[in-house]
């Protein structure tokens, strides 16, 4: 019963964590109807601006600094480079994301090593929370879920009770419509932008010292976060939350079934299990669990 | 397309061998000449039928892994095939596959499609290490190409024979690819891309375009596997990889998606900067990179669309007006270029401290640690940039003038 | 083309570091000079450098100075046989290469069929980390070495050891799920039911490799099975998280792993690996006391890398050694005076076994503790890439424990 209870904890607090990173890809795809190939990325600079900013001041100050400047230098990328991008079509601009991918990468090689960095979890926040039979649940697991409900909940108040929030709750859904009503709209891509890659950042400080800050950290989320985002449905955070629930129970249930298909066991497959449902559900349902419009 | 381009396409072909020699550059040639094969063929679905797909790689890599379990085979005289024939083998093991994938996939276009694709990639490649038994885990299986009967005597060991056959294969794929854009399905293919709602209108399944075009598109990329297999005598799970779909992708984007012989200009650029330039400087994938974002920002129709865009001019013999803006661009861009080599080595120069702060370049010896060269490759930097924003103002002024002509 | 090909290979040797204008016997050193393993590969660069300048340094060999020369092999079979093609071309006649296994498989095979296709142009190919252990069984090749114990021989110092350690009781296999994870924990299945049938196998898990961020569920099923006793072959990140994950569990069990002291993973898993995560390898800094310290100090402070690979430092002295028995640097004299023969080392007498070209070196068994300095015990001098924590030696096992039969049956020229 523990073992299970210990299970559904941490399919929680992981499905979280891919939330967090999932938001703001969301928002990004359903608004600009660009896939930011690059929003891992961003999600690794966070954790790296994170580690840079802990050393000097600490830990509490990046948690609010590091998200801020990686929505900055997202706002720069949208304005200088995705608007040129933009006027010639969806391709071009899930490319330019493509290579702009590759770039960070090897922009995070050059500035901090091709190792990980020794970014670790504060002090005040490490250690148990409670323990159940001997399995001992971390504290920073806590927080983890801790600072992505609270994410949650501050989207939903912006989105449901600022102006802005409305503008972009009609921009999710009638881009066009939006921008003929004599909205701003460039203006409104840029911030958002910069919101949707700041939310990924948050989840990068967030989960940088969790797991491991090293330059392969955007490529071993980054598939997934896809994943989560076409399961979940364009246009639809709601949608977003439980693919990422969705996502997190079953990678973290399929490790630890001990169940054999033709000699193989389920924990071998279990990573790759998500692209396997998100091919069904491409298949079967391509607007995805809860999404208003189609790719 | 005039049968002139075609036989300087055959001339280049054959004579590439004696114009660069050495066996490295001899093998960089036969791979331009498979990755061509497979850019075009993943240009019938891009370019051709709209349909971007992220792994491609399955078709190619799949049709390899056959070859070479059927290379494997010869070896131990199971069956009598000239080697030469063994792509069109390739070329059926992709077709398969194309079936099996692309039954399911071709539902939808566009970012849909784009998806399904990435998924399948994954799955694949997730396949591969985990049954050994057929794909040899990440190793891979190797074989030898110089088995079976010695055609005409050739064994086809010797690294130019190999070229000729990869030259031969490219020349006739090239041929059959452009033969089925101007057949009703290639057309179809191009009204589904631009508009699948009329063409369903007029009574065409877009499925059924779309799941064809996929399916002769994966046949050329088994083809292409085949090739790949018997060049490097070995496939393993990189033949599958996203890294060898994203590659693709990237040959074909910075060759020019819109024009038929663009990703085979894009092919050569691609293993010149992977393999030429990695031998060269270390920071070969930030220039990569760059290149690629900015092809992408300034040059969506790629280098292809640069090159052609001056076929007009030169018809009306205006060319000679273009001479000074583009001499003004290209000195700008040199000027950028020399700037950010400087920074970008002198940065992978401090980076890495295997030998100290000194390094060559272009023949001169600098030290990265001096504030001296970033100084002076920044300011160079930032010159270049100046320089090329007031080049290309010049250039699309002088193109304004000669639009009417 | 032709010129700019040959300014690249000019160029690549100086900006990699030509140690003398005048060197003459070059070592082409193929491994990942780029991308994510970058800093693996030059570690093992600067070590072969270091090699070559002593060498030099005492008159070269036979003559000749040596140079190594390195080219990236991208982590890639196919890029790998590019560069080998460019070494041909360059006249290179001995390679050296240890990650990864995969471009390891196509070397062999590629060196082989270019030897067979160009007698009196041979390349030997000396193997310094590429532990799959068929290179040394049914893929053995004259023209190949090995020189460090593969991944068969580092199992059976590992379960020796365990053997008369009664407190182990429980074991879980966790690996990543390609040919090394299943040759690792096959061969622990095998050798633990060998030596002690009473020890519980209680889990065995294969994840695929690199994909895997949260490893939480999986400790989950080492603490619900009561594992005492992790045996791994992870390394790079699969390593890391698996161990932090075991810390953030409170996981009690003792890991047994081969790569705990790899590029990377000390920083990484930090205070998480304390005191319970334990590695197999030929050597670590703080083997003492030993005739290279000082030795091993000086290349520390010159380098800025650690010196991790002692059989790099015994392949080229025994290079060195066999090709002034032969007296001559041509491969095939070279590779005959290589095989069969010993070699004394600071750890004790190795041995390039003639039947199939493998090393037979002594182990050590070390466990991370914190490093004297620190508080931790006085046997730890020296830590590793500068983290505060270091290995301790929990045991030696002699060359002749991990020694293996082989299934070799080389064809010699």
């Amino acid at each position: 019963m523990d073992f299970l209870l210990v299970l559904v904890l941490n399919s929680i607090s992981y499905g979280l964590l891919l939330f967090m990173l999932a938001s703001g890809l969301t928002i990004v795809f359903s608004l600009m109807g660009v896939l930011n190939f690059a929003h891992a990325s961003f999600y690794m600079l966070g954790a790296y601006f994170a580690y840079q900013i802990s050393r000097w001041i600490g830990f509490w100050p990046a948690l609010v600094l590091a998200p801020l400047a990686v929505g900055a230098l997202g706002m720069a990328v949208e304005r200088f480079a995705l608007r040129r991008a933009h006027k010639y079509g969806h391709v071009a601009e899930l490319l330019f994301t493509f290579g702009l991918a590759y770039l960070i990468e090897e922009a995070t090689h050059l500035i901090w090593g091709r190792s990980a960095v020794p970014y670790r979890v504060p002090p005040d926040l490490d250690g148990p929370l409670f323990s159940i039979m001997g399995t001992q649940y971390p504290m920073y697991r806590g927080f983890m879920m801790l600072v992505a409900v609270a994410m949650l909940v501050s989207i939903w108040l912006v989105l449901k009770k600022t102006r802005i929030g409305l503008v972009i709750q009609a921009a999710l859904t009638h881009p066009e419509t939006v921008e003929a009503l004599g909205h701003n709209v460039p203006r409104v891509f840029m911030l958002v932008f910069g919101g949707g890659v700041a939310l990924a950042g948050l989840a990068g400080v967030i989960g940088g010292n969790a797991f491991i800050t090293e330059p392969g950290m955007a490529a071993a989320l980054g598939p997934i976060v896809f994943v989560i985002v076409v399961v979940g449905g364009m246009g639809s955070l709601g949608g977003a939350f439980i693919a990422s629930l969705l996502i997190g129970f079953i990678q973290t249930f399929a490790v630890s079934l001990d169940w054999g298909l033709f000699g193989y066991n389920i924990s071998q497959v279990a990573p790759v299990l998500p692209y396997l449902v998100m091919v069904l559900m491409l298949i079967v349902r391509p607007k995805g669990l809860m999404g208003t419009r189609e790719g | 397309m005039k049968l002139s381009v075609w036989v300087v396409a055959a001339a280049l072909l054959a004579a590439a061998p004696w114009a660069f020699r050495g066996s490295f550059a001899l093998t960089l040639l036969t791979q331009m000449g498979t990755l061509a094969i497979f850019a075009l063929s993943y240009n019938m679905l891009l370019g051709q039928g709209g349909m971007l797909s992220f792994g491609h790689a399955v078709y190619s890599g799949l049709g390899a892994y056959v070859t070479v379990h059927a290379l494997n085979f010869l070896g131990k005289g199971a069956f009598l095939t000239p080697l030469p024939l063994l792509p069109l083998l390739g070329g059926v093991a992709g077709l398969a596959f194309g079936v099996l994938f692309g039954y399911v996939t071709t539902k939808r276009a566009g970012t849909t499609f784009a998806m399904i694709s990435l998924g399948i990639g994954e799955m694949v490649y997730a396949c591969v290490l985990m049954f050994p038994g057929f794909f040899g885990g990440e190793a891979g299986i190797s074989t030898n190409r110089t088995v079976g009967q010695p055609l005409f005597g050739l064994n086809f060991g010797p690294a130019l024979q190999v070229y000729y056959l990869v030259a031969a294969w490219c020349f006739a794929c090239m041929l059959a690819m452009y033969a089925l854009t101007r057949t009703p399905l290639g057309r179809m293919a191009n009204a589904v891309r631009d508009n699948p709602e009329r063409a369903e209108f007029i009574g065409y399944d877009t499925q059924k375009v779309r799941f064809l075009q996929l399916v002769l598109s994966a046949f050329f990329a088994g083809v292409s596997g085949a090739l790949s297999c018997i060049n490097f005598e070995i496939v393993g799970a990189e033949n599958v990889s996203a890294l060898r779909s994203g590659g693709v992708l990237l040959a074909t984007f910075i060759g020019g998606i819109p024009f038929f012989f663009g990703p085979v200009l894009g092919s050569v650029i691609f293993i010149l900067f992977v393999a030429a330039l990695s031998g060269v400087t270390k920071a070969w994938l930030l220039y990569l990179g760059l290149f690629f974002c900015a092809m992408v920002l300034y040059a969506p129709g790629g280098v292809a669309s640069l090159l052609l865009a001056q076929i007009g001019v030169i018809r009306a013999g205006k060319f000679g007006r273009l001479v000074a803006p583009y001499a003004a661009g290209a000195a700008a861009c040199a000027l950028a270029l020399c700037g950010l080599i400087g920074v970008v080595e002198s940065v992978y120069r401090l980076s890495d401290s295997t030998q100290g702060t000194r390094m060559a370049l272009a023949g001169m010896q600098l030290d990265a640690a001096q504030p001296g060269i970033w100084l002076t490759s920044t300011l160079l930097l930032a010159a270049g940039l100046v320089a090329l924003r007031l080049a290309a103002r010049f250039i699309s002024s002088r193109w304004a003038e000669l639009r009417p002509a | 083309m032709e010129i700019r090909i040959r300014h690249a290979a000019l160029a690549a040797a100086l900006l990699l570091g030509a140690s003398g204008a005048q060197a003459q016997l070059k070592i082409a050193y193929i491994d990942p000079l780029s991308g994510s393993f970058a800093n693996v590969g030059e570690a093992g660069l600067k070590h072969f450098q270091a090699m070559a300048e002593e060498i030099n340094a005492k008159g070269g060999v036979n003559g000749q100075k040596v140079e190594i020369v390195g080219f990236d092999n991208k982590v890639s079979p196919q890029e790998a046989l590019n560069q080998l093609k460019r070494v041909i071309d360059d006249g290179i006649r001995f390679i050296t290469q240890g990650n990864s296994s995969a471009v390891a498989g196509a070397l062999i095979e590629a060196v082989n069929r270019h030897n067979e296709r160009n007698p009196g142009k041979e390349i030997l190919y000396l193997n310094y980390a590429a532990v799959d252990p068929a290179f040394t069984n049914d893929k053995c090749s004259f023209w190949h070495f090995r020189f460090d114990a593969n991944s068969d021989m580092k199992m059976e110092a590992l379960t020796t050891w365990m053997a008369q350690n009664q407190k182990i009781k429980k074991v879980y296999l966790i690996n990543q799920d390609y040919s090394f994870g299943q040759a690792v924990r096959k061969a622990a299945r095998e050798m633990l039911n060998k030596k002690r049938p009473d020890i519980q196998i209680v889990g065995d898990d294969l994840h695929p490799l690199g994909k895997v961020s949260d490893f939480s569920p999986y400790v989950a099923k080492m603490k619900q099975a009561g594992a005492d006793t992790v045996i791994t072959g992870n390394w790079g990140q699969d390593m890391s998280l698996l161990i932090k994950a075991a810390k953030d569990a409170g996981l009690n069990a003792d890991f047994y792993t081969y790569y705990a002291g790899g590029l990377g993973a000390l920083p990484a898993m930090g205070e998480s690996a304390l005191g319970h995560v334990k590695q197999i390898t030929e050597w670590h800094e703080n083997v003492l006391p030993s005739s290279i310290e000082k030795w091993s100090q000086d290349f520390e402070k010159k380098y800025k890398t650690d010196f991790y690979y002692l059989r790099i430092r015994t392949a080229m002295q025994m290079f060195a050694e066999a090709a002034k028995r032969a007296k001559s640097n041509d491969p095939k004299a070279v590779g005959y005076a290589l095989e069969g023969l010993r070699f004394e080392t600071p750890t004790g007498e190795v041995e390039m076994r003639k039947q199939d070209h493998q090393l037979i070196q002594p182990l050590y068994l070390s466990t991370v503790q914190r490093m004297a300095a620190k508080g931790g015990p006085k046997e730890v001098k020296y830590d590793v890439e500068d983290t505060g924590f270091g290995f301790k030696t929990d045991a030696k096992l002699e060359a002749s424990t991990s020694a293996q039969p082989t299934s070799c049956k080389m064809t010699r020229p």
